[in-house]
């Protein structure tokens, strides 16, 4: 058992007893330091009242647990909106990018080439101001821009990542181009390119707290407007505590979802050549993918 | 068109502070990546679980929540810095996560042998570890860790939002005095990418040097 733990690394033997005893001493002292260090914190919160009754009080009012509730309702909104928008742009800027036509191709690389290289905010902000959409609208199409871009990418190195014996064959059938991709190609990608989609959602989920920053009503906007309640002595660290696990829970189940398909489909002989990378974020560099 | 020529100093002010919350910002990004990577393939159980839990929060922490958290709540329990230090830690500390895992996955790249004749001549871990394996190891992270300096770059935008004076903050002064607003995200679409363009040029010229292919 113990064996089979480090055998994963190439840095270091297996350890002797000695040496086990040396590790053991630095785990002692490196949990006692975090340990320290954690003490020191909730020291200074208590030293500062983060911890007295006014400043918890709001989270037992209904109106403001709906008030959080409603937030997260419109972040998940927000998160499906986007999630679909840029499934299909990111199939339509992928078709374009496969396309045998140069202008269409030329097109579309131009497209995820400057969506990608472009900030999300600055996005956000140039629909939310200049264009002047409504907050969500606004939103939803920056994320679905970037997202899509990037989704794109990911949809094309998954159909390249087919063997190349497979789209030949489909030809050789006498298949047109439109059906060697719906019928072989893309339905053994989907299952390659899986995990790198949903990880890509992951990033869109938690892109949709840029909405905050354009007063679209979602979960950190509910907890920025508690925390700046004055009734209840501005409970900004609370909110904090109570929203971040609960954003972060979010963040971390979909990740963990990403790594257990990716994990399952290691294990399926059907799916043994393709690996598709999920995407880097925001590359400008040749030869990354 | 005149949006940039008239007010070429606040665009440059937002510019080059841009520059510097991206280049403070990647510092301890990959001082705290290495870090957090040596913590990871490290014979200690305990280093290696404080590692984990680092890169897995953070990797799935917003980052606007990171930036509401360490801008308006830190100051809250007494912890007042300016506010272009706690744009730099947040900003540091969420990519160090990812950084930490371009370089775990680069070490992972080197053949295990290297540590195996690296141990037999005698070497201790951290011996091992930055005289044999990460010396190889940097050589195949170049482009990962290009691509996350590079969304680093374009992340520092929030703190524009967040009102620490860069590139796309220049927006707000500007509206207000009246300027065409479409121009105005021109130009700063603009200097973004000179500088997301920049930072990509510097990687190839250092991955053409001494990358090798993963």
């Amino acid at each position: 058992m113990k064996a089979l733990a480090h055998d994963a690394t190439a840095l270091y033997d297996v350890p002797g007893p000695k040496t086990e005893r040396r590790h053991r001493l630095y785990g002692v002292l490196s949990t006692l330091i975090v340990l320290g260090l954690l003490a020191w914190i909730f020291y200074l919160l208590f030293d500062t009242d983060q911890f007295t009754y006014t400043k918890w009080m709001p989270f037992e009012y209904k109106g403001i647990q709906e008030l959080l509730l409603r937030g997260l309702g419109n972040t998940l909104k927000a998160f499906a909106l986007a999630a679909v928008l840029s499934l299909v742009l990111g199939t339509v800027l992928a078709v374009g990018r496969l396309s045998d036509h140069r202008p269409v191709r030329w097109l579309a690389t131009l497209v995820v080439e400057f969506f990608r290289a472009m900030p999300v905010l600055v996005m956000i902000f140039f629909i939310f101001v200049a264009l002047k959409v409504q907050p969500l609208p606004a939103l939803v199409a920056g994320l679905a821009l970037y997202n899509g871009s990037v989704l794109a990418e990911v949809f094309r190195s998954g159909v390249n990542s087919v063997e190349r014996g497979q789209g030949e064959a489909a030809f050789a059938l006498g298949m047109r181009k439109t059906q060697v991709m719906t019928h072989v190609l893309v339905p053994q990608a989907v299952r390659a390119m899986l995990p790198a989609i949903i990880s890509q959602l992951v990033v869109a989920l938690k892109d949709t707290s840029l909405g905050y920053l354009i007063t679209y009503e979602e979960f950190l906007h509910a907890g920025k407007l508690i925390a700046s309640n004055l009734d209840y002595d501005l409970p900004f660290i609370p909110v904090v505590m109570v929203i971040s696990p609960i954003y972060i829970g979010m963040c971390m189940l979909l990740s963990w979802f990403a790594q257990w398909v990716s994990k399952r489909q290691r294990r399926n002989p059907k799916v043994e050549a393709a690996e598709v990378a999920p995407a880097e974020p925001g590359t400008l560099l040749p030869g990354v993918q | 068109m005149d949006v940039l020529t008239s007010n070429f100093s606040t665009f440059a002010k937002g510019f080059l502070g841009t520059v510097e919350l991206t280049v403070y910002a990647s510092i301890l990004a990959l001082v705290l990546g290495f870090v957090m990577a040596s913590f990871r393939v490290a014979p200690v159980g305990s280093f290696r679980a404080f590692g984990t839990v680092w890169v897995t929060v953070l990797r799935n922490t917003p980052l606007t929540l990171l930036f509401f958290a360490v801008l308006l709540g830190l100051p809250r329990f007494g912890l007042v810095l300016p506010f272009k230090v706690f744009a730099i830690l947040a900003l540091g500390c969420y990519t160090s996560a990812f950084i930490c895992e371009a370089l775990r996955s680069g070490i992972n790249t080197v053949p295990r042998g290297q540590g195996e004749a690296a141990r037999s001549l005698g070497m201790t871990f951290s011996q091992t570890l930055s005289m044999v394996v990460l010396p190889q190891a940097f050589r195949s992270v170049i482009p990962p860790v290009g691509s996350t300096l590079i969304a680093l770059a374009k992340n520092s935008a929030i703190a524009g939002a967040f009102s620490v004076n860069e590139l796309l903050g220049t927006y707000k002064t500007l509206s207000e005095l009246g300027y065409n607003i479409i121009w105005t995200f021109f130009w700063i679409a603009v200097g973004y990418l000179i500088i997301t363009l920049t930072i990509s040029a510097i990687f190839n010229v250092l991955e053409k040097r001494w990358g090798v292919p993963r």
